[in-house]
């Protein structure tokens, strides 16, 4: 036990978990900003995991056909975008049931993302690290925060601007609106599902970044199986964090932690069962919502749809 | 909430998501009329385009878009349909092959169904599959008992496992309020590192004589093989009779007696369904520990009648939760319907060991199962949206 606790200690102090931890957290934070706009204005998005898949393989794409990251950034972002255009019309122009439409979209985004990888075999150009000069000397997370690839840095500004857009701009008010009494949105001449879906769109761009950063930023290859529920941890992070950004992003960080410890506890060379460590993450973000789901007030309509007319 | 509010509530379905049905359930109560003007899509598909049509128009597209997709990445539609022909039906004992596929499918379905019914929505079958299997597993290669006894042994403990994966997402949801859809998800990721933990031990699925570096189970005995019947050259598994016997039995179940109306009823509207004394945990979470306990004996059918070898491994269940899941979006909550769909997707996923061959990678036929459940959301809603104007009094 004290083994266990001296190589903990270890682990946890060590420049490897500070890097791995900020790799995995920044991953599901792209995709957990968009989810919790989306979430915001009511819509349960599970198929943020297909979108981030659909990015990862479009950034590639972008990468192999055009040699250029910001090219690679920008398909990954349309890649998700578009998973998220069929998304967000079925299920908030055509009504079909929003759980339905997200689970399909993840199969669909499985196999066709494995399909054209087959068929076209994108090669990928991994983008390399930038430092910044002064803050990346900061002792301990100096490194691990300011000495990435430039793709992770966008996370940076995007989070603020996250706040911002749904805080203090009409549309965020609009937002937050349909997602908490849509009736009252819709009498006060909000098109509500014109926002849900909007708010789908921009959930789907984010995540595309999320796919983009995971494929030029991080593994420089596109890996079908990548993702492996990543997306479910970023729904996870939005309800840890209680609908709140702040929570958010600190949850997206406590499961970043969960997950690095699997890599950097046998990186150090310790003993663990990899099975016990791989579970870790999904483990603590169930525990996490026994904990945090009952407490927290969610978005009163999260999850219904909005059809004018009915109480 | 208000007087108002109650009176329109029939058993209609506004309350919540109204289980994974598809199309969003409540379109009969507007009160208020819609004074948007039309959208140009709705006019385009127009009022009174009947139903066959827009189903033939939709899985025509969705099937169009699937040959354009394998034609641009350089393959032949036509080639790669008829290896799925082949694959399915047309080669040699593919019949057989095919139904056994079908089987877990059906079951997994079926338990989904039943999930859907009361509004609870599971998506953690390839979990409670996974595990499903592994419990099976476990009883055939540890008990020595006659073949008949080893299989009722084998199946009674996957779906005790399955249900009981199934009952931690119950439980979070009625003592912490934690949504099943997102429970039920984390829980399959779990399920496999609990699996793939299990395989790692001699104790609990690992084979005895293993050595090597991959991990598998120990090879089952004969007797927890399930017996096939012979028909005209093809194989198939007693597992496809248990399946077939089961959705008789839950769409009596369902459709004719108390329980099952309690179920709709709870599925349909909560409300209302609270107000006449139906117990959302006993009714609803039965149904989510049914459709896990499916979803494990599924996995259990398809450890001891499948194709999946004659041992247990980590990648056995290999989709097909999600597959069934699927099958049960496609039969759009009616248990009857699952079984042409169960075989349909069995099929395509027999179809594609001959697609390789084509040159084109066989996970098209993933992409054409999802792309067959999206056409077939589309109809519904559209012809929702339009009784939903009609009634309102709006020309479309």
């Amino acid at each position: 036990m004290i083994a266990f606790g001296g190589s903990l200690l270890d682990v946890l102090s060590s420049n490897t978990m500070y890097s791995s931890t900020v790799r995995f957290a920044a991953l599901m934070a792209f995709a957990a900003v968009g989810e919790w706009v989306a979430e915001k204005s009511g819509t349960m998005n599970i198929s943020v995991e297909g979108m981030i898949l659909t990015g990862a393989f479009t950034a590639a794409l972008g990468s192999y056909w055009f040699d250029n990251p910001w090219m690679a950034l920008l398909i990954g972002m349309l890649g998700g975008f578009l998973v998220a255009a069929i998304h967000a019309n079925m299920s908030h122009r055509l009504g079909a049931n929003q759980f339905v439409v997200g689970l399909t979209l993840n199969v669909l985004a499985v196999g066709l993302t494995a399909f054209l990888d087959a068929q076209i075999r994108p090669t990928v150009t991994r983008v390399p690290e930038f430092e910044i000069p002064v803050l990346s000397s900061i002792p301990l997370i100096g490194d691990a925060l300011f000495n990435r690839t430039w793709v992770l840095y966008l996370l940076y500004p995007l989070v603020p601007l996250a706040w911002f857009i749904v805080y203090r701009t009409r549309w965020g008010l609009e937002v937050r609106a349909v997602g908490e009494n849509p009736q009252a949105a819709d009498v006060s001449g909000i098109h509500v599902n014109k926002r849900r879906r909007q708010a789908i769109y921009f959930c789907g761009a984010c995540a595309g970044m999320a796919g983009a950063y995971l494929t030029i930023g991080q593994s420089g290859s596109f890996a079908a199986d990548g993702v492996s529920g990543r997306g479910f941890l970023a729904l996870a992070a939005v309800i840890f964090g209680g609908w709140t950004l702040k929570g958010t992003i600190a949850g997206a960080l406590v499961f970043g932690v969960f997950q690095a410890l699997g890599s950097a506890y046998q990186a150090l060379g310790y003993e663990a069962n990899p099975s016990l460590l791989g579970a870790l993450p999904y483990v603590m973000a169930l525990a996490t919502l026994l904990l945090f789901a009952y407490r927290s007030r969610q978005p009163s309509s999260l999850g219904r749809p909005f059809v004018r007319g009915l109480t | 909430m208000t007087a108002a509010a109650v009176s329109t509530d029939g058993l209609d379905g506004l309350d919540g998501v109204a289980g994974l049905d598809g199309a969003a359930g409540a379109d009969n109560v507007a009160t208020t009329a819609d004074r948007r003007p039309p959208n140009a899509f709705l006019a385009v598909a127009g009022r009174s385009v009947p139903t066959v049509l827009l189903y033939v128009v939709s899985i025509s597209a969705a099937l169009g878009l699937c040959a354009i997709l394998v034609s641009t990445t350089g393959g032949s539609a036509t080639k790669v349909f008829s290896a799925l022909l082949d694959g399915s039906i047309r080669s040699a004992g593919a019949w057989g092959i095919t139904i056994s596929t079908a089987t877990p499918l059906l079951v997994v379905a079926i338990g989904t169904i039943v999930g859907a019914k009361a509004g609870m929505d599971n998506i953690g079958q390839e979990g409670q599959l996974l595990l499903g299997a592994g419990a099976a597993a476990f009883v055939a290669t540890r008990l020595d008992a006659p073949g008949p006894v080893l299989l009722t042994a084998s199946f009674l403990a996957a779906a005790a496992v399955g249900g009981l994966w199934a009952s931690l997402a119950v439980l979070a949801k009625f003592t912490r309020r934690v949504p099943e859809v997102i429970s039920t998800l984390l829980l399959i990721f779990i399920a496999s590192q609990i699996i793939t933990f299990a395989l790692t031990k001699k104790w609990l699925l690992r084979a005895l004589d293993s050595s090597s570096r991959t991990n598998n189970g120990e090879p089952l005995p004969k007797s927890a093989r399930m017996p096939g019947i012979e028909i005209f050259g093809n194989v198939v598994s007693w597992g496809a009779v248990v399946a077939l016997l089961l959705t008789a039995v839950i769409a009596v179940v369902l459709a004719r007696t108390t329980i099952g109306f309690k179920l709709r009823m709870l599925g349909l509207n909560p409300r209302t369904a609270r107000r006449f004394g139906v117990s959302a945990i006993g009714i609803g979470g039965g149904a989510l520990i049914f459709s896990g306990a499916a979803a494990g004996l599924a996995g259990g059918l398809w450890l001891t009648g499948g194709t999946a070898g004659d041992r247990f491994t980590g990648g056995i269940s290999s989709n097909i939760g999600w597959q069934g899941l699927l099958v049960a979006l496609l039969a759009r909550q009616k248990a009857a319907l699952a079984i042409p769909m169960a075989f349909v997707f069995a099929g395509l996923r027999t179809g594609s060991n001959f697609v390789a061959a084509t040159g084109v990678d066989r996970r098209i036929t993933d992409v054409i199962q999802a792309m067959l459940v999206l056409s077939l959301l589309v109809p519904p809603a559209i012809q929702s949206l339009q009784r939903r104007r009609r009634r309102s009094g709006v020309a479309a």
